[in-house]
């Protein structure tokens, strides 16, 4: 299941898919990855890390000391300077190498739809086949807005020449992390 | 047709900008690996029968939509017609105070030119995506369904670019894309109202998806305090569930995508980001469409999921966009849209377009019969209106054996001066239009049923009736001799019907249906008489005639008693290469050994190809004929022939010609080959004008000494 979303992900344009065993182990790409973005408290240089489940497997307060400008609240206007937007993900699909978000928290859409670099952080556990078996997992009369992301923002308007991140994200990073769910952490 | 439409053509054709970039997209290439692993078929079948199916509840399902997603907090509004929609939400403007709106892509608001009705309430409308954007600079509207901005070229576009933003730029599209995310941006930020459309709407939720590329709906409907869609009715299907084959086959038919990189899914108002609950409103939008599902015709159109996969392969629309090929709604399923949603007038204008190849019903995501459909506008409009005198009369009289067969052979000897070498040369000034870009052929000499009694035939048990069709007849007798040669070397005999005659296929095309069922009624019985085992044909418009059409023109004409007889015929019917590589895989005929190896391309047939899905068996003859097929590139696309189409939309024709014999030239082969001898007059004409060494010839005498 892994390797197809992996491989659907990754020919959907500007997406790259990572893999760690342990939570510990994403945690410290992502540091690693927030530093080599050169993640700073200026605009167009910041990041955002939208309400997680992840966010209780470690201590953020330290973490935002290592990365000034690095946010855990994300309001319209911090999002709409950010490099990078982080968010956790509910459900990976196989087939067409997407990820299911419920956005109905208005951080969640904010930070993954105003980045430049979508930061996406998926339980690895939570990647089923496709739409219609996401259809028995996630439903209207729970999650009000649902969006399916596929790789980044594009457009082919132009001469229908692909151009990425045209209003969203030019990047997506999917983080996926094999032990998420078995630390007891409810995505 | 009309003297600005023959005008808008003539400058659609010099422009070939959008046809340029809609080769070089190579879309049945990209489109089939999108598909890989998917029973196209069986998910198309599924999503006619969910939208089919709610087709014939819009009024149920919109009422369950309006109960379930006003219980989930959202606003709905059940707008009859344009005026209503319009109406309501300039009224909501006015009470929210809003000033500014950003739209994200949404075809319903332009059917009801939304934009430039709030325009004069000093309400300012910007379009988001991309391409609408580009449209809306240059005062324009879109040209295709999906990249609505496909006509201009980078250079044009970076100019609209420069005066809207008053800084120099040059032509670079991933530069002129950030040009436009940076001018956009702040537009979302400063808006007061989102509006959007929507690509489905669930009734048992009351949830609109809403799918993008660009991610400028998730904004749209993000940072605006105030959601506004406009949903047409025929987007509503019943269940949550039903979503999902339409996403399925969406994304993959519209531009290759397994799916597009933003669907959402809004079922209920969220929290703006200070806490405020979003207001959203939802109209749901008829303007004619429950009137249309009442027809029972075109009820079947409320099934479209605008993947607009029928533009992206309709011959026609590639050469001349939508700018002339429909307004707002374009193509082939815009032409019906447009009719209905619009203006029937101006639709009646666009459907003479349509050369009836049928590629756009192959691809469709919905199984929509879209040439069908334009048929039926154009033979309520023959109804109606009636059809031009002079055209009305040459279908009459080629509905009069006698008067059409005596008026091609005086034709036979009046040419004579005229001919040489099977093409009319020189002809009068005032004809010579008729043969600018290909020659005419010449009336044969003797007709085929002349010929036909000169034929020594042995007597064997077995018989098949010819059925020669006009063209065959009169143009290409010597095809109709190597069709009698080689049925009889496989033990059959063959019979010719004098009292034969047109098979109504220029009837039926024109949308003189009545006429069509006399020609089918002139022709049943003779064809059956002497109980023949086979009926063969070797014309794939005729054959598609006796095969299907038939039958299903008496049953549409009310004449139901020559229905058994008529299918009777139909399931005697062969194409000629049909019956041929059934004798032969039979053994009865056998191809010769040590033959010399010629090589040859096939032209399919649209009729044939499309109408009775006849394209391996030529092959497979041909082949065990000693053939070497060289396949070219698109060889299913239609000639540009199309019966009068020539003769109605000569400049389409021509450079649908052009297109086709650019690709016969790229195979190198010695021959091109065609079963239709509509086909070969406009193949064999185009090579001649062009001097080419590669000869268009029937099958049948390709074949006719390749049997021991």
């Amino acid at each position: 299941m892994f390797e197809n979303f992996k491989a659907r992900a990754e020919a959907s344009g500007n997406t790259e898919v990572k893999r760690f065993a342990t939570t510990k182990e994403a945690l410290g790409f992502i540091e690693e990855f927030l530093a080599k973005e050169e993640v700073k408290d200026e605009p167009g240089s910041y990041a955002v890390w939208a309400k997680s489940p992840i966010l209780s497997q470690f201590d953020n307060k330290a973490m935002a000391e290592k990365f000034p400008g690095l946010h855990f609240e994300v309001t319209k206007e911090l999002a709409k300077g950010a490099k990078v937007g982080i968010t956790q993900l509910k459900w990976g699909l196989a087939e067409t190498g997407s990820m299911a978000q419920d956005s109905t928290d208005i951080e969640q859409r904010l930070a993954s739809a105003l980045a430049w670099i979508h930061v996406a952080i998926l339980p690895t556990s939570k990647i089923i086949a496709d739409i219609p078996a996401l259809m028995t997992k996630m439903h209207p009369k729970n999650d009000k807005y649902i969006t399916l992301i596929t790789g980044a923002s594009k457009t082919a308007d132009i001469e229908r020449v692909l151009a990425i991140g045209v209003h969203g994200p030019e990047r997506l990073v999917i983080v996926c992390v094999d032990d998420l769910e078995l630390e007891g952490v409810q995505s | 047709m009309k003297q600005d439409m023959s005008a808008s053509i003539h400058k659609a054709l010099k422009n070939q900008n959008l046809a340029g970039i809609l080769d070089r997209w190579n879309y049945p290439a990209t489109r089939a690996k999108a598909f890989e692993g998917i029973d196209f078929e069986a998910l198309r079948t599924k999503i006619a029968d969910i939208k089919g199916e709610a087709a014939g509840h819009l009024d149920e399902l919109a009422e369950t939509f309006k109960k379930n997603a006003e219980a989930n907090g959202i606003k709905v509004f059940r707008a009859n017609s344009a005026e209503a929609a319009r109406q309501y939400i300039a009224d909501l403007c006015k009470e929210k105070g809003v000033k500014k709106i950003v739209k994200s892509k949404s075809m319903a608001t332009e059917e009801i030119h939304l934009n430039h009705f709030l325009d004069e309430f000093g309400i300012q409308s910007d379009e988001t995506d991309l391409g609408e954007w580009i449209c809306q600079l240059a005062h324009q509207t879109p040209s295709h369904m999906v990249m609505p901005a496909l006509h201009l070229t980078k250079e044009e576009i970076s100019d609209l670019f420069e005066e809207e933003t008053k800084q120099p730029l040059d032509n670079d599209i991933q530069k002129l894309v950030k040009v436009a995310r940076k001018a956009i941006r702040e537009k979302f930020f400063e808006a007061d109202m989102g509006i959007s459309g929507a690509n489905i709407a669930i009734a048992e939720t009351g949830s609109i998806v809403i799918c993008t590329n660009e991610g400028n709906a998730r904004l749209v409907t993000t940072l605006p305090k105030v959601h506004v869609a406009l949903v047409g009715l025929e987007k509503l299907v019943p269940h949550y569930t039903d979503a999902a084959p339409i996403l399925a086959a969406l994304p993959r038919n519209a531009t290759s995508q397994l799916l597009t990189s933003y669907a959402s899914f809004i079922s209920a108002p969220t929290l703006n980001d200070d806490g405020s609950m979003k207001e959203v409103h939802i109209v749901l939008m008829d303007n004619n469409r429950t009137k249309m599902a009442q027809d029972p015709k075109f009820k079947e159109a409320l099934q479209c999921i605008r993947c607009a996969a029928c533009l992206n392969v309709c011959p026609v629309y590639r050469l001349v966009t939508g700018h002339v090929f429909g307004d707002i709604y374009t193509g082939g399923i815009g032409t019906i849209l447009t009719a209905w949603f619009n203006e029937l007038k101006s639709a009646e204008d666009i459907q003479a377009l349509c050369i009836g190849c049928d590629k756009c019903k192959d691809i469709c995501a919905a199984k929509i019969d879209i040439p069908g459909l334009i048929l039926e506008i154009r033979h309520r409009a023959a109804e109606k209106e009636g059809l031009p005198f002079i055209y009305k009369t040459a279908l009459e009289v080629i509905n009069n054996r006698r008067v059409f067969h005596g008026m091609l052979r005086a034709a036979s000897v009046l040419q004579k001066p005229f001919v040489k070498e099977g093409f009319i040369r020189h002809l009068p000034m005032f004809l010579s239009g008729l043969s600018e870009y290909r020659s005419l052929p010449s009336v044969a000499p003797v007709p085929f049923r002349d010929l036909f009694k000169t034929i020594k035939q042995p007597k064997c048990d077995e018989k098949a009736v010819f059925y020669a069709g006009c063209a065959l007849d009169f143009v290409y007798p010597d095809a109709g001799v190597a069709i009698v040669k080689i049925l009889n070397k496989a033990g059959i005999e063959v019979l010719f019907p004098e009292e034969q005659s047109c098979c109504g296929i220029p009837h039926w095309g024109s949308g003189s249906f009545d006429m069509a069922a006399d020609a089918a009624e002139r022709n049943i019985l003779p064809l059956l008489e002497g109980d023949p085992k086979y009926i063969v044909v070797s014309c794939a418009s005729c054959t598609t005639a006796l095969k299907k059409e038939w039958a299903k023109i008496l049953k549409e004409q009310h004449r139901e008693t020559l229905i058994p007889k008529a299918n009777e015929v139909s399931s005697r019917t062969y194409m000629f290469t049909e019956l041929v590589d059934k004798l032969i895989k039979e053994k009865r005929l056998t191809p010769k050994e040590g033959i010399e190896l010629h090589t040859l391309t096939y032209h399919d047939s649209c009729h044939a190809k499309r109408h009775v899905g006849i394209y391996k068996e030529p092959r497979a003859a041909l082949s065990a004929a000693g053939y070497e097929i060289k396949e070219m590139n698109e060889c299913d696309t239609c000639c540009g022939m199309g019966g009068s189409y020539t003769i109605k939309q000569p400049e389409i024709s021509m450079q649908m010609l052009k297109r086709k014999l650019e690709n016969i030239e790229a195979t190198g082969a010695e021959f091109v080959s065609a079963e239709c001898p509509g086909c070969l007059i406009q193949l064999r004409g185009g090579l001649d004008k062009t001097g080419s060494k590669i000869k268009a010839i029937h099958p049948a005498e390709l074949m006719v000494d390749k049997f021991k």
